[in-house]
């Protein structure tokens, strides 16, 4: 590691160079004014630019901490990225970190689910990693290990126990692994649930409508001109966090995803096909794969995409085409399912598939919660944590070292080490 | 003829719709997602409140789809099988053609046969069962009505007529993706004539989601397509000329028509009326006469309703009309869903015409209802013209000045049609207004736009994908629609796959 930050993997203290920002230091140092405004003006101490599910608990962990937080958005509450993505609460072990992170986040929200409200969907189905081939069953056992070892509990299935569980899959396949610890839920109402949750003393206040145009030096500036200061800004605007905080190595991948009707029962668990980690995640090209959600209406949600250089929202028939074509090799009879909508949204990519959560290596008054790609639902809790127990100066409860933005900060985008 | 419903027999009339003969048992079409019964609303294939398990296929609109000896019918949800269905054919069937109209109404037929009698190669597609769209729904086979003239021509001219096909999606230009009985089906196009109607507008309030509630269009379609109306006490309701229409049809054919009630005052009514086209007072006369003993209320709506009956307003007091239909709609919404997903420009709904009824999409021309709600004779008039302009053809001065005169009577149509702020309070916190989701005003109320409504509540996220709700929650909140994506009608997800 090239930074300053020792580098022990244990847990630590946030030491970059700021005070600890309890309520009493925020509260002294900030303050927030409208321009040209007069009279007194409401003070923060933590403003969060976007009300998605990231921002959203980011916001709810400070305001936990007894910070007065100030969350301003453009749009609505989980209005980008968080209406689009899936809803996949997925422990994921590409790498160390990222287990970490996913697995601290889905023990959060197992955590929360007791006091989720109904509308927030949260079902836990399980995941199934769909194996094609004895080379992809070898993977199944290689991941059953690795979870095995770090206390989360799978189940490999045979092709006869995967078929029992999913007849809906074609005949052929060679098996998978189950990860019942997995979920699904509705993003936008968690985000809405989150910031809601949080709401009262010392406070926390929302507005939306509120586009930021920038942030530095512990200021927002919005759009209509007015200002609002804070001892810390939370850069929590997904893919459009690079606007922000220009620089950022942030790129948007676009996805696409189709709904259907309502058809109980269909499918169970969520599907993932096992090839999704040969070829989804590993190339800078266009890829789809199979990706299909049980939503607790009974709907089926099938998926997935992923595009760098798109250049809008716009739905991209022939990808769209490509994925459903991908998931009707795995589930046939998908073919007469009748689609109600699909849509599309930004993912926020990091080059080494990791996000962005810390101090900005350029503002002091910066932190980044962004950079999540296709895991921001499942480990928006996790990066709130991390935020605010950073902001307070209170020990991290996992390694918060291998999300800090520093570390891509050679020229050559990079990271300044294998992270794991 | 006998069908299966629900497993057990039921004797229909031969020539039914689906729903049409479930209405006529008084079986619900479906079960909503508070488990309310259900039935058809529009009957033309817009609401989806209809939708059935048909032979095994969930989600089937029954109102489009004719009732056919031994079918099974099943009330949806269906049941949490997990078999695997039987896919569809992912066969599509390319049609090219020069000139492609969207939509077999009055301007479809009109600019079809036009186009087609200069010479043009025309195709012509509709998602209902037979030629005439909704105001001719059943009239092309009445040798002695325009809409059998329009439709000699199309068939004397050598129209290609593709019916109950239905346009999902446009994934380039010049072509478009469709869905129909025998499988998807991709359309290539030189010139495309979007003469897609208009669909009744829908207002919630407390009662409308009962099943003895339908459009004023969606009752006299739900007639059309063979629900018997004779004996019945119908309570007509709502706004806009349709209303009489509807009566006199449903008069005609033994309904006991109980009252006429349109929230339209005297003044809109008289201003309306003064310096009406002289075959608009005859058809007005006509329509009078034949209602002569029916109450026409004026300054009235439906309050709430339940089985059996219906609370009026009118003039200020609550009256209670005993009825076995409310047939209630409030004028006509254009249906401009393909036109947006194109990229025409439209303003306050309408689709944006130039002199030659052509959008601002070159290529992409627009007639009747989607460019504002004008009636018949309007449609036929712009749907003639684009006919002519898509085949290079100059209109006759005649033509234009018909279109002129009745697009003046167009607007004054939209300004009898405006809507009372009263009928803003009509629905209470608990009277739904998303159908399909079943989304109350309460919880819409707790969002400030379409879109976080959408997100938060599921309003608008079902099947009718906002068509009945979107136009109700614009008129309560001021609600604008968001951005539209394909497909623009539900689609198999064959249909959407392409091909290899």
């Amino acid at each position: 590691m090239g930074s300053q930050e020792p580098s022990a993997a244990a847990p630590r203290k946030r030491s970059a160079g700021l005070g600890p920002w309890g309520p009493q230091a925020g509260a002294s140092t900030s303050g927030a004014r409208a321009a040209g405004a007069q009279g007194p003006a409401p003070i923060n101490d933590v403003i969060v630019v976007g009300a998605g599910i990231v921002g959203a608990a980011c916001a709810a962990a400070c305001a936990r901490r007894g910070l007065r937080v100030l969350v301003l958005d453009g749009a609505g509450i989980g209005g980008g990225a968080t209406a689009a993505g899936m809803g996949h609460l997925v422990v994921m072990d590409d790498s160390e970190a990222q287990f970490s992170l996913t697995r601290y986040s889905q023990q959060l929200w197992q955590q929360l689910e007791p006091e989720l409200p109904p509308d927030v969907e949260y079902t836990p189905s399980g995941t199934i990693w769909v194996a094609a081939d004895e080379e992809e069953m070898a993977e199944v056992r290689h991941k059953h290990a690795f979870y095995g070892a770090r206390g989360v509990a799978t189940e490999i299935l045979d092709a006869a126990s995967l078929a029992r569980l999913e007849p809906n899959l074609r005949p052929g396949l060679a098996g998978g692994l189950l990860v019942p610890g997995d979920a699904v839920i509705y993003p936008p109402c968690a985000a809405r649930f989150l910031l809601q949750r949080a709401a009262g003393a010392p406070g926390i206040e929302v507005r939306l409508g509120a586009r930021v145009v920038a942030i530095g030096q512990g200021r927002v500036r919005l759009a209509d001109g007015a200002e609002y200061a804070a001892g810390v800004v939370v850069n929590a605007a997904g893919a459009a966090a690079v606007v922000l905080s220009p620089g950022l190595p942030i790129r948007g991948r676009k996805g696409h995803l189709v709904i259907t009707d309502r058809y109980p029962g269909w499918v169970r668990h969520q599907l993932v096909e096992l090839g999704y980690l040969k070829s989804a995640h590993a190339h800078d090209a266009d890829s789809v794969a199979f990706n299909v959600q049980p939503r607790a209406t009974g709907q089926v949600l099938i998926g997935s995409s992923r595009q760098f250089h798109a250049a809008d929202g716009a739905v991209d028939h022939a990808m769209l085409a490509r994925m459903l074509r991908r998931a009707q090799e795995y589930m046939p009879s998908l073919a007469a399912l009748s689609a109600l909508r699909t849509w599309t949204g930004f993912r926020a990519a990091t080059p080494d598939s990791l996000p962005l959560i810390g101090l900005s290596p350029d503002d002091p008054t910066v932190f980044l919660a962004t950079g999540h790609e296709g895991l921001g639902i499942t480990t928006s809790l996790g990066t709130g944590q991390l935020v605010a127990d950073q902001i307070v100066g209170e020990q991290t409860a996992i390694p918060a070292q291998p999300y800090f933005p520093n570390r891509f900060n050679r020229s050559d985008g990079l990271p300044d080490a294998p992270h794991h | 003829m006998r069908l299966t419903i629900n497993g057990q027999p039921v004797e229909v009339p031969a020539g039914s719709s689906v729903a049409a003969a479930l209405a006529a048992a008084a079986i619900p079409a479906r079960r909503s997602v508070l488990g309310e019964a259900r039935g058809p609303l529009c009957a033309m294939g817009i609401c989806f409140e209809c939708r059935v398990t048909i032979n095994g296929q969930p989600h089937q609109r029954s109102c489009q789809i004719q009732a056919l000896a031994g079918m099974t019918i099943g009330v949806s949800p269906p049941p949490a099988a997990a078999e695997p269905r039987r896919p569809l054919s992912t066969v599509h069937c390319p049609l090219s053609t020069s000139l492609l109209v969207l939509g077999a109404g009055p301007a479809g037929l009109a600019a079809a046969a036009r186009a087609a009698e200069a010479g043009a190669q025309v195709a012509l597609i509709d998602d209902n069962p037979a030629l005439g769209g909704q105001i001719w729904r059943g009239t092309t086979t009445d040798p002695h009505s325009e809409a059998a003239r329009w439709a000699q021509r199309v068939q004397a001219a050598q129209v290609t007529v593709l019916c109950a096909t239905r346009i999902v999606d446009a994934p380039a230009p010049g072509r478009l993706l469709a869905e129909s009985p025998d499988g998807p089906l991709e359309l290539g196009y030189q010139r495309l004539l979007l003469a897609t109607g208009a669909r009744e507008r829908f207002l919630p309030f407390p009662g409308w989601t009962l099943p003895h509630v339908l459009g004023a269009g969606g009752l006299q379609a739900l007639v059309k397509a063979g629900l018997p109306i004779e004996g019945k006490r119908v309570v007509v309701a709502g706004t806009g000329p349709l209303l009489l229409a509807v009566a006199a049809y449903l008069r005609q054919h033994g309904a006991q028509v109980v009252a006429v009630c349109d929230q339209a005052s005297w003044s809109a009514l008289l201003a309306f009326s003064a310096r009406l086209p002289l075959d608009k007072i005859r058809q007005g006369l006509q329509l009078s006469a034949s209602l002569r003993g029916v109450p026409l209320w004026r300054n009235a709506w439906p309050l709430s309703t339940r089985p059996g009956a219906v609370t009026i307003s009118h003039r200020g007091r609550a009256r209670e009309l005993a009825c076995d239909y409310l047939a209630c709609g409030f004028h006509l919404v254009p249906n401009a869903e393909l036109a947006t997903l194109l990229g025409c420009a439209t303003q306050d709904g309408c689709v944006v015409v130039n002199p030659s009824q052509e959008t601002t999409v070159a290529g992409v021309y627009c007639a009747g209802e989607p460019t504002g709600v004008g009636g018949v004779e309007l449609a036929v008039a712009e749907g003639e013209i684009a006919g002519l302009a898509m085949a290079n053809q100059t209109p006759e001065p005649a033509l234009l000045a018909r279109r002129a005169y009745y697009r003046r009577f167009a607007r004054r149509l939209d300004r009898l049609c405006q809507l009372r702020p009263a009928l803003r309070a009509l629905p209470q916190p608990d009277t739904l207004v998303c159908r399909c989701e079943d989304v109350t005003l309460g919880r819409l109320r707790a969002h400030d736009s379409w879109r976080a409504a959408k997100l938060h509540t599921r309003c608008g996220m079902g099947p009718c994908q906002g068509r009945v709700c979107g136009p109700a929650a614009e008129f309560l909140f001021g609600w604008q629609p968001d951005s539209l994506r394909p497909p623009i009608f539900p689609a198999n997800i064959a249909t959407l796959s392409g091909q290899e």
